[in-house]
């Protein structure tokens, strides 16, 4: 049984134990609907192949948000699948971005070899030198951002920032949204991936006693 | 997709038209058809239903699957009268069948007998428009509480002191607290206040063919799957489809009300998906379009007959926007809270929801500790200032944070100001060639004086629950609302509002109005509710009014 299903099998028994029976049978149909359509999205969409990105952009695409989300102790931006997300994006809902990304993938290519003349391309430079040629995109970013604020003539999306939002989406969405590859993302955040739940919910409300108005509070003030 | 039993031609004049299927909007087609009218509801968005919502974080906030679609309606912002508005996605309100109480955070909040009458008690405000309502709270509770019954309200009665009468308990218990609520509680007990289970239109009993909440945790900005958030969508609406007197007609652009040589209306003129243009016919129009809309489309209207603009022989339509003033404290606690699962609000308070005189600082609002962010938003907006923004250090900020974030919501009043409005653009169209909205706003001095005060009472808050780190967003001019308030005021006197206290315009009698732009003040920040009450009272008028031949005549 997949995490899905897991999610699934305890939103049913959350009904279960809120509902009443008469109630349940006349609803539960509808009610599982919501689950399993969601249940099926997930397993739907797990793409490995790209429609909109050229396997260059999508190398150097996967190099960049393994930078802005990497792997550590827990899975990162690579492993949630975040450039097939990305290439689901710049087929549908950002279609718009697709020069941004273009340009932003030739703009970086120009900084790195700028910053190191042996390093052919970003996906081949080491750690340290991903970390220099970031480091100094997301600082050109902030000087941009800064600029603009002054200048209202300014109206170009930025890559880096884009990139970063997208990455972001990617990672974390819920994997409805095409991202967030066997709830990685979520799980790095520490996302619990049920569909449903029920109280307590963390550390603070386990030992709560229930409401108790305080005496005296209920006056009229 | 609907569940209609019945269709209407455009060319058949029913009794009513309606624009809008809001909080306002679907009472209004649930009262009147159950009362035997026959109604034609005109939507702009689509007809979604439970079946259709999603978790998608992509559809809701990169797509605007529930809400107003920004390159094709786009909007334009401006501080003063004086500048030239530019672009600017400053207005979110609902885009579907049931409208922003789809997508809303449902918190519930009636108002107290103070908004009702603050002017009286307060005077003149320089550089506002303050004013009493002509009506009271004790006209309105009746409706707040037939409210809370009908849709379904959780919440326990009495449990706060400062709270209005009531002449009903509410329908269900609270929701579950949520460990953000367990740490405000305690902490404002700790400083002398009195914190309440909030009351929420979300149900914490199922009701038939709606489940109690599940605590998915994906609530605030979209569409609840097993219809336990009390939208119009899952409540009125489908009663009112039920009677077989009422059409809900979705895709539905309205862009003119069409009047005839004697400035009576005669229907409502609308764009289908299609882009096909169709006047519905019908004895008298409701605009339900919310508090933007409402005012843009008696804009759009204007007539040789009403050449600034229908009803607005007073010079208020549009004016007078009151989106309420906000601030926002964050804490970071050691334990995980856990509060990405639930509905957003557990616990409020409402000791200052009228402030001491001797501050200097008129008005009031109410706290809540909520968590409103999904994954996603989170990552985006709701990290310490200083976070990092990639790698290493911003994901571990990210991980400790999402399960330990707790947010103070301080909610007020805003004071009505002229300048502060919603016209039309003289420079931008829309996609159909129409003048776009056009928002110009600069918040009055004293709300964001009384922000700055709240803000800093938020702070104490967290350091009394012992937050690790702690934080606040900035205060400063808001440039965003989803509050649309006050653009069309109740009023006694036609010269300085726009409609009486039956909805019904001063200008022309078979016009009626009822959204949040009929508010004659602000609240303390959660308006849905009055929206609905006051929906549920124009129906009664409207109906007497109709019934006595008055609508007609």
């Amino acid at each position: 049984m997949n995490s899905f299903d897991s999610a699934r099998r305890d939103f049913l028994q959350l009904l279960g134990g809120t509902a009443g029976a008469a109630w349940l049978t006349a609803q539960w149909p509808a009610v599982l609907s919501a689950a399993q359509h969601a249940h099926d999205a997930a397993k739907g969409k797990q793409p490995t192949t790209f429609e909109v990105l050229t396997p260059d952009q999508a190398r150097e695409l996967d190099a960049i948000t393994a930078c802005i989300i990497p792997a550590t102790e827990t899975p990162g931006a690579r492993e949630a699948g975040v450039v097939f997300f990305i290439d689901r994006a710049l087929k549908t809902f950002a279609s718009e971005d697709l020069p941004v990304y273009q340009q932003g993938l030739i703009d970086v290519q120009k900084l790195t070899a700028q910053s190191f003349p042996d390093v052919p391309r970003f996906s081949s430079a080491n750690a340290a030198q991903q970390q220099k040629i970031l480091s100094d995109l997301f600082a050109k970013s902030e000087a941009e951002k800064a600029a603009a604020r002054y200048d209202t003539t300014v109206n170009s999306k930025n890559f880096i920032e884009t990139l970063r939002s997208h990455a972001i989406f990617g990672f974390l969405v819920d994997p409805e949204g095409g991202g967030n590859r066997d709830f990685v993302g979520w799980k790095s955040i520490g996302r619990d991936p049920a569909h449903s739940f029920s109280p307590p919910f963390g550390f603070y409300d386990k030992d709560y006693p229930g409401w108790q108005s305080v005496p005296g509070e209920t006056e009229k003030k | 997709m609907s569940q209609a039993t019945v269709t209407y031609k455009p060319s058949d004049e029913v009794d009513f038209v309606i624009i809008g299927s809001g909080a306002a909007g679907g009472v209004l087609a649930k009262e009147l058809s159950t009362n035997g009218f026959r109604v034609v509801v005109l939507e702009q968005g689509a007809y979604l239903t439970e079946k259709d919502f999603t978790h998608d974080e992509t559809k809701i906030f990169s797509q605007s699957l529930l809400t107003n679609k920004f390159n094709v309606h786009p909007i334009t912002f401006r501080k003063t009268p004086q500048d030239t508005a530019k672009k600017q996605r400053c207005v979110l309100y609902g885009s579907c069948v049931g409208g922003s109480s789809v997508h809303f955070t449902a918190n519930f909040w009636r108002l107290h007998e103070i908004d009702f009458k603050e002017h009286s008690k307060v005077g003149d405000i320089p550089g506002a428009t303050f004013a009493d309502w002509p009506i009271t709270y004790a006209d309105l509770e009746p409706y707040y509480t037939k409210v809370e019954w009908e849709i379904g309200v959780s919440g326990l009665a009495g449990a706060s002191p400062f709270d209005p009468p009531r002449s009903k308990p509410y329908p269900m218990p609270p929701l579950p607290v949520k460990g953000g609520g367990v740490i405000f509680e305690r902490a404002t007990r700790k400083l002398g206040y009195h914190p309440f289970p909030a009351p929420m239109a979300i149900l914490s009993q199922p009701r038939p063919g709606r489940s109690a909440c599940t605590n998915c945790g994906f609530c605030l900005g979209f569409g609840c799957e097993v219809g336990a958030k009390s939208s119009t969508l899952s409540t009125v609406i489908r009663m009112a489809e039920k009677t077989g007197r009422c059409e809900i007609r979705p895709n539905c652009y309205v862009h003119r009300i069409e009047t005839d040589k004697n400035g009576r209306a005669i229907g409502a003129v609308y764009f289908d998906a299609q882009r096909n243009t169709y006047l519905q016919k019908a004895k008298a129009v409701i605009l339900s379009a919310n508090g933007a809309e409402t005012p843009r489309l008696l804009l759009l209207s204007a007539s040789n007959q009403f050449p600034a603009g229908l009803a607005n022989s007073s010079g208020y339509v549009g004016k007078n926007l009151m989106p309420n003033s906000a601030a926002i404290a964050f804490g970071i606690f050691d334990e995980p809270i856990n509060d990405y699962k639930g509905f957003a609000v557990s616990r409020i308070m409402h000791d200052f929801y009228e402030l001491d005189p001797k501050l200097g600082i008129y008005g009031g609002g109410g706290l809540d500790a909520r968590f409103d962010f999904t994954p996603v938003t989170l990552a985006l907006n709701g990290l310490p200032p200083g976070t990092p923004k990639w790698g290493a250090d911003f994901k571990k900020t990210l991980a400790h944070n999402f399960t330990r974030t707790l947010e103070i919501f301080c909610h007020g009043t805003s004071l009505p100001v002229e300048t502060n409005s919603f016209s039309l653009d003289p420079n931008v169209k829309d996609d159909w060639g129409l003048p776009a909205l056009r928002m110009t706003f600069r918040d009055h001095p004293n709300d964001l004086k009384m922000m700055e005060w709240m803000k800093d009472r938020a702070m104490e808050i967290l350091d009394a629950a012992g937050a690790s780190t702690k934080w606040h967003a900035p205060i400063q001019e808001q440039q965003f609302t989803a509050h649309l308030l006050g653009t069309c005021r109740m009023g006694n006197d036609p010269k300085a509002s726009v409609i009486n206290t039956d909805h019904r315009t001063h200008d022309v009698k078979n016009l009626f109005l009822c959204d949040g732009s009929s508010l004659v003040t602000s609240g303390r920040g959660q308006p849905t509710m009055t929206i609905q009450a006051l929906a549920y009272r124009a129906s009664d008028r409207i109906t007497a009014l109709a019934k006595r031949g008055e609508i007609s005549a």
